[in-house]
């Protein structure tokens, strides 16, 4: 009996992730890329309303999918156009859409708070559910949270295993050397922005149409996961591998944030809402702290054992950014 | 140099064109009929009393553009500043606490709650800045860290030690005596003091920025750090210095919300005067005097917004939609120019 709740808890951590796993990859392509897509947190709201809404319109879900998608695809296209066409500042763009978008969503979806509409189906996949412990982590879930599996092994061969994806990497890391290989530069800046962003997109929906179904406005409890899965982006390493085991940490941690309220009755529910925001500040701190010049320094400065034992340590947890991430690529 | 001029007040007025058009088609889809939402919007503004409401937004508002205006001369995205508005809104809760019942002077212990203040935004920002020099930890998601923190502290202390008599509720702390409230002008919810406070705030950033070596070196920092760094000049010290510079003011605009608004810490005390004086700040672009005119639009907007649900059952997030898209449109505007010019 315990262990079957167990599994299904953490089923439901998988569940529950699929929004922020979306998140994560589509951030991921795009600053592959070298192209930083700040807006996503807004975007997110903003999709997860429009997917909402067209359901609910429609009577189809995939509609509502598809809508989510679309709008990361044009918000992510601002993105782009902003900063590689108009060479204006990735973050001022990004961030000023971050913010519009969420406003946006809240003043168009507020005659739909509440409403009670169309639901992703769960769907036990046959086989699959019936072996033992496996089954019901994985495959008692709904076909969007199948996608999020699907898409993150996917982009993962895409950037590490294919020649396309190799193309991906050289426009982030060296777009002059990309260019004189043959790359179009900023084309592919543009596709995979775009693509990021549809990608990204559908973190709404999976929130609106499955995770959580409906519209709640500014209680749904959905602000802030853009914000996360920025940090997780870094945390992952710009690897699609990496960033989903971060974004499933951070479902583990929610949930089990949830199973422990009952027992810690003094704290209001709106202090436990935030600590993932200190622990992203932790993770980010983890990850960087080795790349500071500081800790080069100190560390050159101590003895070899523990030096070797403490480089070594901050190696594993460091990520290395895109070398040319948020520089725009001009030909001389 | 006329020519230029006259160019990007042309592109300028097209973006403002552009935000508004697409804010009446954002309009139009909730069946709204945008010529009678603008009408209502700025025709709700004609009255003394509401003049004085824009003037309340407008001091905080202010204060914090002023704060970021530094940060931005350093090259920094404080996104931090909402939290280090709400950190400073809650050092002044704490020193009012502490004093109100001692036998000091009232007016002494208001002066001594906003330093306070603009001492615990300078101390949350600190933080940010630390993070950001000493762990490498990019200040946009610190800050933005810090800001769900700040927010939660301040429910948690509403909810849990500051709770007023009963039951701890949303509507805030018990409110201070009247003793200590900044002075109001007659018959309006407007304290001269915090206009005061804010004009003093944004003309010591602008002269700063514009009249002095500091500030001359400081945007050498922002431009381009390494020249800066092989320049000699300390750079670490001067990004941290700005980000206690600008904790200070936004932590005084956070005082003001205290101490001549809401009388009391509330929850939402920030009310979102830092996202939006980020977005002041990119607009009016080192011009510190700028903000001035920029910021008392943008906070008309947001009393004009108040009649939204009154009057047309419509969400007020509408002016953040407007604000939002103005700022697009204007950096959107100022690409295209630079594009579309040939150089010189």
């Amino acid at each position: 009996m315990e262990t079957a709740l167990i599994l299904t808890g953490l089923g439901s951590v998988f569940f529950a992730s699929a929004p922020i796993v979306f998140a994560v990859i589509g951030e991921t392509i795009a600053e592959r890329a070298g192209v930083i897509n700040l807006s996503i947190n807004g975007m997110i709201l903003l999709s997860a309303m429009g997917g909402f809404v067209v359901s609910f319109q429609t009577g189809s879900l995939f509609a509502g999918f598809l809508t989510g998608a679309l709008i990361g695809a044009l918000v992510a296209f601002i993105v782009a156009f902003s900063s590689i066409t108009l060479k204006q500042s990735q973050v001022a763009v990004g961030f000023v859409l971050a913010l519009t978008c969420r406003d946006l969503a809240y003043f168009l979806g507020n005659d739909y708070m509440g409403k009670g509409g169309p639901r992703l189906p769960a769907w036990d996949l046959p086989v699959l559910s019936d072996i033992p412990i496996v089954g019901p982590i994985f495959f008692h879930q709904d076909l969007i949270t199948y996608i999020s599996f699907l898409m993150i092994f996917l982009s993962w061969m895409w950037i590490f295993r294919t020649r396309p994806g190799l193309m991906l990497q050289g426009i982030g890391e060296r777009p002059a050397s990309a260019y004189v290989r043959g790359a179009n530069v900023n084309l592919m800046r543009y596709a995979y922005t775009v693509l990021g962003g549809a990608i990204a997109g559908l973190a709404g929906p999976a929130y609106s149409l499955s995770v959580k179904a409906g519209w709640n406005g500014t209680i749904s409890g959905l602000d802030g996961f853009g914000w996360i899965a920025l940090a997780i982006t870094i945390f992952g390493g710009w690897n699609p591998l990496r960033g989903a085991f971060g974004a499933y940490l951070f479902g583990l941690l929610q949930w089990l944030g949830l199973v422990l309220q009952p027992s810690l009755p003094n704290v209001p529910s709106q202090v436990l809402q935030v600590a993932p925001f200190p622990l992203m500040i932790l993770t980010l701190f983890l990850v960087n702290i080795g790349s500071t010049e500081w800790v080069e320094r100190t560390l050159a400065a101590m003895p070899e054992s523990s030096r070797r034992f403490l480089t070594r340590a901050l190696r594993a947890l460091r990520a290395s950014p895109p070398a040319s991430l948020g520089v725009p690529f001009e030909r001389e | 140099m006329k020519h230029t001029t006259l160019n990007r007040i042309g592109f300028q007025f097209l973006a403002l064109l552009l935000a508004f058009g697409i804010a009446s088609l954002v309009l139009l889809a909730v069946g709204a009929s945008p010529a009678q939402i603008y009408k209502d919007m700025f025709g709700s503004l004609g009255t003394k009393g509401k003049i004085a409401d824009v003037l309340v937004s407008w001091a905080p508002l202010l204060l914090a553009t002023a704060g970021l205006l530094i940060t931005f001369a350093a090259g920094l995205w404080n996104i931090g500043v909402e939290g280090q508005i709400t950190f400073g809104a809650i050092g002044t809760t704490l020193v009012l606490r502490l004093l109100q019942n001692s036998a000091m002077n009232a007016g002494f212990i208001i002066a001594l709650s906003i330093f306070a203040g603009m001492l615990a935004g300078a101390l949350w920002a600190a933080l940010a800045g630390a993070l950001k020099t000493f762990g490498g930890v990019n200040e946009i998601f610190g800050g933005l860290g810090l800001n769900f923190v700040a927010t939660a502290l301040t429910i948690y202390l509403v909810f849990g030690p500051w709770k007023r008599p009963g039951t701890g509720s949303m509507s805030g702390t018990q409110p201070f005596p009247e003793q200590f409230n900044l002075p109001l002008f007659e018959g309006l919810r407007l304290s001269p003091w915090a206009l005061i406070v804010a004009v003093v705030g944004i003309v010591f950033v602008s002269f700063l920025l514009q009249g002095t070596y500091f500030g001359l070196r400081l945007k050498a920092v922002g431009k381009n750090f390494r020249a800066a760094y092989l320049l000699g000049i300390p750079t670490w010290q001067y990004m941290m210095f700005s980000f206690l510079l600008c904790g200070a003011l936004s932590g005084a605009a956070g005082a003001l919300q205290v101490t001549a608004v809401y009388h009391r810490l509330i929850p939402s005390i920030s009310s979102g005067y830092g996202y939006l004086g980020l977005m002041v700040a990119m607009l009016v672009n080192y011009q510190a005097i700028a903000a001035i005119p920029v910021a008392f639009f943008f906070a008309a907007l947001n009393i004009g917004s108040i009649q939204l649900p009154i009057v047309h059952k419509l969400d007020s997030s509408f002016s953040g939609v407007l604000q939002g898209l103005l700022v697009l449109f204007i950096l959107l505007a100022e690409g295209a120019r630079q594009r579309l010019t040939p150089k010189a």
